[in-house]
């Protein structure tokens, strides 16, 4: 089943798939290390709702909800 | 330093919020010196660093978490770094991210620039439980790996001399190698011809770095100086491998990572750790309750710092200014001279020296939120609100502040990372009813509203209500125009880092404000003082000779009459009144007031008006004494009965009164919405580097004060007010 970043509940790990948005994002998250294969976690949303926090490669980032949906991932846990 | 070849330059790059200013402050013992890039509005911050064998001249390049160039911004690091006389960089790599930290170092190094890479914050990192076998890591990279802890400056000696190491003959001579595929490096071999032609004597090696640059940065992005040649060059290889379904900034970039990753499998090891700090901390700031309540206390802080902390500073500089001119008019005989020098030099003086507390005070507190980590917490909070209006959330604190100062709040939008989303909020912002326009909205509402009531409120509180509210509406509305007109393109992405809370050393906040003060005072200073200087000429020439023959005839008369001493001080004072107030009329200024007065009177001005508002350019709360002169009363401020008076006796030609309540409000919006502020206009050329923002910024403030002040005082009229 594919899912977007945006959908995962916060706690929950997964596995990033593939990044399909504007290059310049893209890249952005490439180099920031964001990259098919890489573990990450939702850790909370932010209090109105968006942007959401991630946990990624030992540091935290957050980015909007657009933009989190334009990451698709593989949940932990699910086949 | 005679005797010594001249200074070799080195860089120090690191990813934002990797501790970088810490060491480069640490390494220069905080004797910096700020100058700025050419042709963009960055700081360029350089320091002469003594090592062993020679000095070196130790520059800071923005935070940046890789070479990537979209902007001419970013572009600088990449510019510095082909500079002919960079002759090393140290890149900073927080320990406790150490896989991104390294991308930048891996770029670094595969450039073949001799690096040294400082691995900062090891402490932190081995309390998370994290082992880095520096030598393992110094033999893979090919360049030396020093741990150190800026804050506690350790490590800095072993890092002093890996760096004279790396600028000796042997600096540079291992470099590493990223394993690309093979269809990447075809790619590379086919850009080769273009870019040799664009970089020629460039040695090989470095030629398939830069042809790996290009085709990450080029394609998207508004760099300057790529030649035709090497963008087709791009373009075609691009299209070639997207045709083929790859996708090249994936391959490059996961290249690099993988080989990363296998290096740190060999080099680095993690035991299991306690949760970070941070995490428990962001539990309770991001809580939806309790975040919002410690979000509004924070920024509750800012403002009590910005308006009541502040102000007795900010009073004793206008003592001081009013002493000095006090102290000027004793030793100085009257005439030009003395008037240039009081209300010319000695008031500009003031009127830059005036912002320093509040600048002070926002820098150190923004300095407080961002070096602490809550700044990345702040414009996660409010993002939400902030993107529907197109700004970063970053840009909250910076408008948030204009409510106290434009100036100081202009100077917070370097916080913002993109140029452009900084341009739009420093444009937008000057439209927060700042406290320099409290003044003028009190003298008007203590004119045409005194005693009035609507219902439960006075009509003071509503139209003070009503002023703040608009200010809030139209500043963002005008950020979201600008953003789809003036500055249009890609909506902000909001990628933003939320580093681990740490506790700002007080040191470097201080070193960081005073920064700041510094080239506010020299670079916007400067202006200011010229503009206060012109503004004293245009309200003082020419001098009308028959003027100043007229009152010394009168003041003999007065002197000669039989009236007691009291008496005679008092009228000779109203006599200098009025003189003061028909040279006014006389000087250039006066008479642009006049010229100016048909353009007035349909939003309800009079030329009295139109002087004062001339006058306020200097600042807003100079409307009110330049009032005091234009009606003759002398010194006088918002609470002053007598100008209140006069205003509301002053007629239009036709002998209708020029204040009713609906000019009063055409009055109050106009100064609202106005750029009634050359310090702001100096300000927001510093900050973005030409004078093109400043002057637009200028022109549709006044545009849109005129039309809405024509709005209100002519559909006020059509509804029967007024």
């Amino acid at each position: 089943m594919k899912r977007s970043l945006a959908d995962l509940p916060p706690g929950q790990h997964a596995e990033i798939v593939s990044i399909d948005c504007e290059r310049r994002l893209s890249r952005r998250l490439m180099e920031m290390g964001l990259l098919p294969g890489t573990r990450v976690r939702v850790v909370r949303v932010a209090p109105l709702g968006d942007p959401i926090e991630l946990r990624v490669r030992n540091y935290s980032l957050s980015v909007r909800r657009a933009e989190a949906a334009k990451i698709a991932v593989n949940p932990e846990g699910t086949v | 330093m005679s005797g010594r070849a001249a200074s070799a330059q080195v860089l120090i790059a690191g990813n934002p919020n990797c501790g970088k200013s810490t060491l480069f402050n640490a390494l220069s013992g905080g004797s910096a010196h700020v100058g700025n890039y050419p042709g963009v509005t960055v700081d360029r911050t350089t320091a002469r660093v003594q090592l062993s064998a020679q000095d070196i001249e130790l520059v800071d390049v923005p935070g940046m978490y890789s070479l990537t160039a979209g902007s001419p911004e970013e572009q600088l690091a990449i510019n510095a770094l082909l500079e002919g006389n960079t002759r090393a960089v140290i890149c900073v790599v927080d320990a406790t991210t150490l896989e991104r930290g390294l991308y930048l170092a891996l770029q670094l190094i595969e450039s073949g620039v001799p690096v040294v890479v400082a691995l900062n914050m090891m402490d932190a990192a081995e309390r998370l439980g994290f082992r880095v076998d520096t030598e393992r890591l110094s033999q893979l990279f090919g360049a030396p790996v020093i741990p150190v802890v800026a804050t506690k400056r350790s490590g800095l000696d072993a890092l002093r001399a890996a760096l004279e190491r790396q600028l000796g003959p042997a600096g540079g001579e291992h470099a590493l190698d990223v394993s690309y595929p093979l269809t990447l490096e075809a790619n590379v071999d086919d850009l080769i011809p273009a870019i040799a032609q664009w970089r020629p004597a460039t040695p090989r090696r470095q030629l398939r770095v830069f042809a790996l640059w290009c085709l990450l940065s080029l394609g998207d992005d508004s760099l300057r100086d790529v030649p035709e040649a090497v963008r087709k060059a791009v373009d075609d290889v691009r299209a070639a491998a997207s045709a083929e379904g790859r996708d090249l900034d994936l391959e490059i970039i996961s290249a690099r990572y993988a080989w990363i990753d296998a290096a740190l499998t060999e080099a680095c090891s993690v035991q299991a750790a306690p949760p970070p700090l941070s995490e428990r901390i962001d539990r309770v700031l991001t809580h939806p309750i309790v975040g919002l309540l410690a979000f509004a206390v924070v920024m509750l802080g800012i403002f009590e710092a910005l308006f009541a902390g502040a102000e007795p500073l900010i009073g004793a500089i206008e003592r001081l200014t009013a002493l000095m001119q006090a102290q000027a008019q004793v030793l100085l005989p009257a005439g030009v001279l003395q008037d240039l020098v009081v209300e010319g030099i000695i008031a500009g003086v003031g009127n830059v020296v005036v912002f320093a507390p509040q600048i002070l005070m926002l820098f150190l507190f923004i300095g407080f939120l961002e070096d602490s980590g809550y700044l990345a917490r702040v414009a996660f909070v409010i993002d939400r609100v902030m993107k529907g209006v197109g700004l970063h959330g970053k840009a909250f604190v910076p408008l948030l502040s204009g409510f106290a100062c434009a100036v100081p709040a202009v100077m917070a939008t370097r916080t913002i990372e993109r140029r452009r989303d900084r341009l739009v909020t420093m444009l937008a912002l000057p439209l927060m009813s700042c406290s320099a326009r409290l003044p003028v909205y009190i003298l008007v509402v203590g004119t045409v509203f005194a005693g009035q009531s609507f219902g439960w409120f006075s009509a003071g509180a509503i139209a003070l209500f009503s002023m703040y509210t608009l200010s809030v509406l139209v500043t963002l509305a005008a950020a979201a125009v600008i953003r789809r007109t003036v500055l249009p393109g890609p909506a902000p992405t909001f990628v933003l880092e939320m580093p681990p809370y740490r506790w700002p050393s007080a040191r470097i906040l201080w070193i960081n404000a005073w920064r700041r003060l510094r080239i506010f005072l020299v670079d916007a200073g400067t202006i200011i003082l010229a503009m206060t200087i012109l503004l004293w000429a245009l309200l003082s020439f020419p001098k009308s000779a028959g003027v100043t023959e007229h009152y010394a005839v009168e003041r003999e008369r007065v002197e000669q009459m039989a009236l007691s001493d009291a008496e005679k001080a008092e009228t000779l004072q109203s006599l200098d009144a009025q003189e003061a107030s028909e040279q006014l009329a006389n000087s250039l200024g006066g008479r642009f007031g006049h010229a100016i007065e048909p353009a007035l009177r349909p939003i309800g001005f009079d030329w009295q008006i139109g002087v004062g508002i001339i006058g306020a350019f200097a600042a807003r709360e100079v409307f009110i004494s330049t009032l005091g002169v234009v009606f003759g009363i002398g010194e006088a401020d918002e609470q002053n009965k007598p100008l209140r008076e006069a205003l509301r006796d002053a007629r239009h030609a036709d002998g209708t009164p020029v204040m009713t309540p609906l000019s009063g409000i055409s009055l109050m919006v106009f100064f609202l919405l106005a750029c009634q502020c050359m310090s702001t206009i100096a300000v927001v050329r510093r900050e973005s580097g030409s004078w093109k923002w400043p002057v637009f910024l200028f022109s549709y403030m006044t545009v849109l004060a005129y039309v809405a002040s024509l709005a209100v005082y002519q559909g006020g009229r059509l509804l029967g007010y007024g």
